[in-house]
Formats: C-alpha cells, structure tokens, sequence
C-alpha cells in the first residue's frame, strides 16, 4: 500500500518527466528560430516566442500541480 | 521518554526522513526545469526583440567602397559594410564582375577570403568553401550561404547600396 509520501514523489517524477519532455521541445525550437532568424527569416520570431510561452507556460502549470499535491 | 510503539528504535533516533529528502530533491530538479524553461523564453523573446528593431531601423547608408580601375582580375579588397566591423569582401571575378560578401563564415564567424586559383571563397578554419558568383555553399560545415553586398556601379565608382541573404534581399 502506498503512502502519501509515496504518492506525492510519484507526482514529482510525472511533472519532472513531463516539464522534462516540454523543455526539450522548446530547445529545439530555439535552435530552429535562431538559426531561420540568422538565415534572414526574421518572420519565424513571432510564432517561435508565442509557441515558447505556451511551453513555457505548460511548465509552470506542472509545477504549480506538484504544490497542490 | 516513550516511543511509539509503531517505530522502531532507528528511525526514531535518525532523525533524516528519506522520503521527505527524496520529495525536496526532486522538487527543486522540477524547479530547476521550469527555470531552464524560462531561460529558453527569454531566448526566443530576445530573437524577437532583434527581429523587431531590425525590420524598424533606417535603410542602410550607400559608400562608396573601390574604384573599378583599382582592382585587376582576380583581386579582393576588404571593406567595412554596412557599420565598422561589419569586414565584407570585394571581389573581382575572373569573369571581371564584382561582387561582394560578408566576410564571416555563416558556421563559426572565421574570415573567409578569396581562393583566387579556385575562383572561390575559402573558409580556412573547418574547410568550407562558398560560389564566388552566388556565396552559395559549395562544401563543408556552413550551414546558410554568405550574406551579399549589393553593389552599384557608377561610373568608375564602385558603391555598397544594401545587403541580402543571398536568395532574397533584405533591405
């Protein structure tokens, strides 16, 4: 039977994966507007710093998940 | 003092919770991620921040940068376009046309220079190589073609007058 220790570190390991997973994306994604913004696609800044918040924002809301729990 | 008799002696007398540890460790890794997290956000708003001031600045200046009658066939002279700092490459071409490039290579900023017995521009640093006629890459690690000068001729007067991409002029 697991405890509420258990249960809250099994939380903490799910939101770290997930956080994890999210930031890896958003790496890549700003390698890849760097390097289209060094190109001269200056277009590719606005969708890449709008879609970086909403990762950005994925992240946060995971972690404010594991301070309920 | 009595102890609960649900503990057993050890637990009681070491005092570090391994469970209550483990939860503080990860949570600060968890914290850390998000905080990487923000760090690559301030990444991409500062691209965006360029990106703006460089679709709001002013159309570069036009210099004056050789004179035709100066270079032979096969020349290259290094100029400063569009700021100080800025080193570009004329060259006049076998062909006897001139064009121009940024001298940073688009891998890692070395200064490329004129190959004139290739009749192409060379990256000494990781063995690179761009098409004098277009900066295109012709082998080697760079990733994007040279930056080129846009040139004007007026008579005798050889003038910088914008710089493009290489497929598309920016301004």
């Amino acid at each position: 039977m697991s405890t509420p220790d258990d249960r809250r570190t099994t939380v903490v390991h799910g939101a770290a994966a997930l956080i994890a997973v999210l930031l890896i994306v958003q790496m890549w994604l700003l390698a890849a507007t760097l390097e289209s913004f060094l190109a001269g696609h200056a277009e590719a800044a606005l969708p890449g710093a709008i879609v970086s918040a909403v990762l950005f924002a994925a992240c946060l809301a995971l972690d404010r998940l594991v301070d309920r729990h | 003092m009595s102890r609960k008799p649900s503990l057993p002696l050890w637990r009681e007398e070491v005092s570090i919770d391994i469970a209550q540890e483990r939860w503080i460790a990860r949570r600060q890794f968890t914290r850390f991620l998000v905080l990487t997290s923000l760090g690559m956000l301030t990444g991409n708003l500062w691209i965006l921040l360029r990106a703006q001031m460089q679709d709001d600045g002013e159309p570069l200046a036009q210099r004056m940068i050789a004179r035709a009658s100066e270079l032979g066939l096969g020349d290259a002279i290094v100029f400063s376009y569009p700021h100080e700092g800025d080193d570009c490459l004329l060259v006049r071409t076998a062909a006897g046309d001139f064009v121009a490039y940024s001298q940073k290579c688009t891998h890692l900023s070395c200064a490329v220079y004129y190959a004139r017995e290739h009749d192409r521009l060379e990256c000494p640093c990781h063995d690179g190589a761009f098409s004098v006629r277009t900066g295109a890459v012709l082998y080697g690690p760079p990733p994007r073609p040279l930056p080129a000068v846009v040139l004007e001729q007026r008579g005798d007067e050889i003038w910088a007058v914008g710089v493009s991409s290489g497929a598309e002029e920016l301004r």
